[in-house]
């Protein structure tokens, strides 16, 4: 536990070194909401309709920023094949990782989704679901998205053929977790969607840490 | 004792099933074409004119296979891929990377002929439902793996980071199917269901023919492109410089 622990201080540590890494991917989230009203026309029941669909699109692409760092840089100075040479199991260093990759890339989005709701005319108790949907949510991006940043790792172009990869496999995560807050404005409430976004969340966080350290073996043969 | 037993396993080398892979593929090949033209004939001529569709509902006995066909060879392809990382065998990559293209192409073959088959019932092209969009999703899962693979260059990582994106694919698509049937449907039911079908006798015997001949195509054509790749990755090897085809 101590182990994972110290994976992730240490990628924390490494992200507030580099602020502007963290940082691009918030203000990505915050333009890619704003600029839907532009486009769509600035209609307050359109924009409430629209919102939750808005939000979990852009907070998707904004955790893709993310993901393809998450090993590129350990795997470039060898971090990463001391990670797999020690006793520690690899399953636990790899879920630290992606423990830090959520508190830096879901987490803030779970903080500054309420503000971004606010934009489209969201009530307050929409905004808790929105944000207790995101909770449950980012983490499942960062898990699956693992799986496919192990994949690619040290790939040509494997920014764009990450996204082509992982994607399609977020599509549970963007209607449960955008039909939560729909769910919830239609006055239906919220619980089914959040209820099958837990267990979605569940069963990634077991099988994505090993299928994510099966593939990152695979890359470092 | 043992020797009367086939030892499946001489098949796993590459070697040893290019030849047998090319004997086989014309018996693939005469299968689909007799599958073909008595599904064709029930098809066009002995199945009734639909009630509700009149004759525009023909074109079932081509979608419905092909959209069989591409969730039964996503299946297929994973399962050739777990082989493949529990036994470490060659051929099972090659396998997999074998079927992907074909099963592609039915997926896409499966949309296509949904939405032609949906502007004159529906009156539009798409809809958002939930068969076609999980449809649509698996055709992006086998972009994806094609893709994939297509970027690795050592063959051998190839297939094992393949592998591992399909098994999570195939863990993925009933969450994904699931997911979209409660989001949204609008699809007819499913027609055809073990014990009570909805359509007349000779219209489901169509559709299993048809179903036949394209699985029969899609091992024939998988088989013709395993030895392709057979041969790229063997290139190296004697035996294959020593084959007739590739001296001449």
């Amino acid at each position: 536990m101590n182990a994972v622990l110290a994976v992730i201080r240490r990628d924390l540590l490494l992200a507030m070194r580099r602020k502007s890494e963290v940082l691009t991917a918030l203000f990505f989230f915050v333009i890619v909401t704003s600029l839907f009203p532009l486009g769509i026309g600035p209609e307050p029941a359109l924009l409430k309709k629209i919102a939750p669909g808005v939000l979990w699109v852009a907070a998707l692409l904004a955790t893709m920023l993310g993901l393809q760092r998450m090993f590129a840089a350990d795997h470039a100075d060898g971090t990463l094949e001391q990670m797999v040479l020690s006793p520690t199991p690899l399953g636990l260093l790899v879920g630290g990782k992606i423990a830090a990759h959520w508190m830096l890339s879901g987490l803030p989005l779970v903080l500054l989704a309420p503000v971004l709701g606010l934009q489209f005319d969201l009530d307050v108790g929409a905004l808790g679901v929105l944000m207790l949907a995101l909770l449950l949510g980012t983490p499942l991006l960062s898990l699956i998205g693992a799986i496919g940043a192990a994949l690619t790792l040290g790939l040509r172009g494997g920014g764009v053929l990450l996204s082509l990869l992982v994607l399609p496999l977020y599509v549970p995560a963007l209607i449960f977790g955008a039909g939560a807050v729909e769910a919830h404005i239609a006055g239906l409430g919220a619980g089914g969607h959040l209820s099958l976004l837990a267990a979605l969340l569940a069963l990634a966080a077991f099988f994505a840490p090993w299928a994510t350290t099966a593939a990152l073996r695979i890359a470092l043969e | 004792m043992n020797n009367k037993l086939i030892h499946w396993f001489k098949y796993a080398s590459p070697q040893s099933f290019y030849p047998l892979a090319g004997k086989m593929i014309p018996w693939f090949w005469g299968l689909a074409a007799a599958f073909g033209v008595v599904g064709l004939w029930l098809s066009f001529f002995v199945a009734p004119t639909d009630a509700q569709q009149g004759e525009g509902y023909r074109i079932i006995f081509v979608h419905v296979p092909a959209s069989w066909m591409s969730m039964f060879i996503y299946l297929v392809l994973a399962a050739w891929a777990g082989l493949g990382l529990a036994l470490n065998t060659r051929l099972s990559g090659m396998m997999a990377s074998a079927l992907a293209p074909t099963g592609a192409l039915m997926a896409f073959l499966a949309l296509w002929t949904g939405a032609f088959w949906g502007k004159p019932m529906w009156g539009t092209w798409w809809v958002w439902d939930a068969r076609i969009t999980s449809e649509l999703i698996l055709f992006f899962l086998y972009l994806g793996f094609i893709a994939l693979q297509a970027a690795i260059d050592d063959p051998r990582r190839a297939d094992k980071a393949g592998a591992i994106l399909a098994l999570v694919g195939v863990v993925n698509v009933p969450i994904i199917y699931f997911s979209v049937k409660w989001w949204n449907t609008l699809h007819q039911g499913s027609s055809v269901s073990v014990g009570k079908s909805s359509m007349a006798v000779t219209m489901l015997w169509g559709m299993l023919f048809m179903a036949l001949c394209f699985w029969m195509y899609s091992i024939a054509v998988a088989l013709m492109r395993v030895r392709a790749i057979i041969l790229e990755r063997e290139a190296h090897t004697e035996w294959v410089k020593e084959l007739n085809e590739v001296k001449s």
